[in-house]
């Protein structure tokens, strides 16, 4: 929801950080692909490198291009700033990084992308960060896992597998009450479908590969922060009220109330552990962000029309997608969903593996790969690609069947899909 | 840095080294709802090139104990006894809006304590809508979004501030609402902007100031209109250095604004 101080979501998606280029009047915006910015004297050098002074010195740090795709996720995301990273992976390091180390601790709900619990469970336990996960829905949960040295609270907007919608509300205050700040994972919502910040979370990360790109073309992501944790009264963070001997002594939260946060995540993260987006990227990502209103209202559209056939097919055992009433976050998908639940979801096929992999093999309009968020429809059997080597009961642990198959809507015609669905349906009946 | 002014505790933003009050000084005074972080910029500017800086949060605001002052003349007799607090004879002071009313009347009050004075986005009378003032009682998350929407001339201001990728709406108006938070005063945005409205003897004050004196205007200013300055500019003898920006000069055009400092003050 666009607040009276800014212009409309679409109008942002267009022009927010980004004016006609002062140098040519160029009216796209130029891919600044150059490494480093030539200084005027050495004094405005040293001026740059003290933060005396706001300018691009290196474009590991920062880049006219990634600025505007940084400012124009800000704008839609209602946040202070951004800063665009390598993946979404990066981004996500990055936010932990910037708060968490050796003995710190976070609790994270266990309804994860496979690469963010990959991250969470394993490597960084190895580097001393623990991890608690909990239901996304087990409120008591959250509070109990709480300790001293808890960092952060994590969660997906919509969670794998199952589309759970976190009660961002609920979570956001018991982060709040323990004096920690609240990340979510956005991917599959996207600020079009809901602005994180609106309902209490601190921080947003995007694997912008997927709806933000839109196109699947590049890889990206991009770490916002909302400027309202305050940060100077927070005893557990003193790597951002007291001084930080990497940079000269600052003291973040001296230097900015509302961008602490992400004077520390650029001038330590980004900076030391180098994940930045290309410009060329940064420009793709602008590309597909101009229309992302109008292809996310599209996406659900068709998600909608294709979750309606798959629900009365005789081959189809049951459906994921929130805005059905049996879902187990129908309730909370109408509270904080109600542009839609997105374009990802399962569901799953009667039958065996075999007849799963006969699905999978007679679609034609859909691309069995392992993306979502892309333009064209994509396709992908848990069974049989990424869990292959899980029995059924490890996979039902897992919350995955045999014939669970994973969809991205993407832009085609609707009926195009269900013919396409409907024709696989009736080549996975015959495998039986 | 910390002091004690007035009695109750004071942060000052002194520019990333220690304040030396043996060093030419300079205070940055931020505007309503704000606080230093208004000035970063330049206060890391000015404490690197041979002054002392304090960028002060008013009291009632972020890390300066409260109550508000609720008139100006209250901020500029807190603002004098700051530079006791801090050992200071004499100062230039540049003020924000709000800030800047309050630079104007401490060098009005105390005018052989100061050695220059800047008025950055600053209209004097600067009145402020009954319609907002009323607003900033009822709803002062509503009121902080008026501002803001009206603070800025562009959705694409470079190189940004305090950095690139920073979203300067995004950033006015979360300062804001952590100034509100923070101070536990929902009656701060109301308390604020009342007391640039009631500033009304600015001219007077003017009459007394014997330092030079600079203006530092946005081209596109809705808040403090340009035309607001023309008389206060002529009550001083004041230069006008005008910057292509709205009422947060600072944030759209921080060179532009240091530019303009750096001949001010020198």
């Amino acid at each position: 929801m666009a607040g009276p101080s800014d212009p409309g979501f679409d109008t942002l998606a267009l022009h927010a950080g980004a004016a006609p280029d002062p140098a040519t009047g160029a009216r796209a915006l130029p891919i600044y692909l150059t490494t480093s910015f030539v200084f005027e004297s050495s004094e405005h050098a040293a001026s740059l490198f003290n933060l005396e002074r706001s300018g691009h010195v290196y474009s590991r740090i920062s880049n006219p291009t990634n600025a505007v795709f940084e400012e124009r996720m800000a704008a839609l995301e209602g946040g202070v700033g951004s800063i665009a990273t390598a993946s979404g992976q990066a981004a996500l390091h990055l936010a932990i990084t910037t708060l968490a180390g050796a003995g710190s601790h976070i609790v994270s709900s266990s309804a994860l992308y496979g690469g963010s619990h990959n991250l969470l469970a394993y490597t960084l336990a190895r580097f001393g960060i623990a991890t608690t996960f909990v239901k996304p829905g087990d409120i008591d949960g959250w509070r109990a896992a709480i300790r001293p040295e808890t960092k952060l609270l994590f969660g997906e907007t919509l969670g794998n597998p199952g589309l759970d919608v976190l009660d961002l509300p609920v979570v956001a205050a018991i982060a709040h009450d323990a004096g920690v700040p609240l990340l979510v994972d956005s991917t599959f919502t996207t600020p079009y479908l809901m602005r994180p910040f609106d309902h209490g979370a601190d921080l947003i990360f995007h694997s912008a590969t997927k709806f933000l790109c839109g196109h699947g073309t590049v890889v990206g992501g991009v770490l916002i922060d909302g400027g309202r944790f305050d940060w100077s009264l927070a005893p557990r963070f003193p790597e951002l009220n007291q001084p930080y001997a990497g940079f000269h002594g600052m003291v973040f939260s001296e230097e900015s109330s509302d961008g602490a946060f992400l004077l520390r995540a650029r001038r330590e993260g980004l900076r030391d552990f180098g994940a930045c987006m290309s410009p060329h990227t940064a420009w793709l990502m602008l590309q597909g962000i101009e229309t992302l209103p109008l292809r996310m209202a599209r996406h659900v559209e068709n998600t909608r029309k294709v979750v309606g056939f798959l629900v009365a097919h005789p081959m189809v055992a049951a459906v994921g997608y929130p805005e059905l009433e049996g879902h187990p976050s129908h309730a909370l998908a109408r509270r904080l969903l109600p542009k839609g639940s997105g374009a990802v979801f399962s569901f799953d096929l009667k039958g065996s593996r075999k007849q799963g992999v006969a699905f999978i093999e007679a679609l034609k309009l859909f691309s069995h790969l392992a993306n979502v968020g892309d333009c064209r429809s994509l396709v992908i059997h848990p069974a049989s690609t990424t869990h292959f080597r899980m029995d059924d009961a490890a996979l039902a642990a897992a919350g995955i069947g045999p014939g669970t198959i994973r969809l991205s809507i993407g832009l085609e015609d609707p009926d195009d899909l269900i013919e396409d669905l409907n024709r696989a349906l009736k080549a996975a009946e015959k495998a039986a | 840095m910390k002091l004690t002014v007035q009695g109750r505790d004071a942060y000052a933003y002194t520019g990333g080294k220690p304040f030396d009050p043996a060093l030419p000084c300079v205070v940055f005074l931020h505007g309503a709802m704000n606080d230093h972080g208004n000035f970063t910029l330049l206060a890391r500017w000015f404490a690197h090139h041979g002054w002392g800086v304090l960028a002060p949060d008013l009291p009632g605001h972020m890390r300066s104990a409260g109550p508000a002052p609720a008139k100006v003349e209250a901020m500029a007799d807190w603002l004098l006894a700051l530079l006791d607090a801090a050992g200071v004879k004499q100062a230039a002071l540049a003020g924000h809006s709000l800030g800047s009313l309050a630079a104007l009347e401490a060098a009005s009050r105390a005018p052989e304590r100061v050695t220059r004075l800047v008025m950055l986005g600053t209209a004097v009378p600067m009145p402020v809508p009954a319609l907002l003032l009323d607003l900033g009682k009822t709803d002062a998350l509503a009121a902080i979004d008026r501002v803001v929407m009206y603070s800025f001339s562009t959705l694409a201001a470079k190189p940004s501030y305090p950095g690139p990728g920073a979203w300067l709406r995004g950033g006015a108006r979360a300062l804001m609402r952590q100034v509100l938070a923070h101070g536990r005063d929902p009656m701060l945005f109301h308390t604020d902007f009342a007391a640039c409205n009631a500033y009304t003897h600015g001219l007077e004050a003017a009459a007394k100031v014997r330092c030079p004196a600079a203006l530092v205007l946005g081209s596109a200013d809705q808040m403090t209109l340009p035309k607001g300055a023309v008389a206060m500019a002529k009550a001083l003898k004041a230069t006008v250095h005008t910057v292509p920006a709205g009422h947060f000069l600072m944030q759209e055009c921080p060179d532009g604004v240091l530019d303009a400092l750096r001949t001010a003050l020198t």
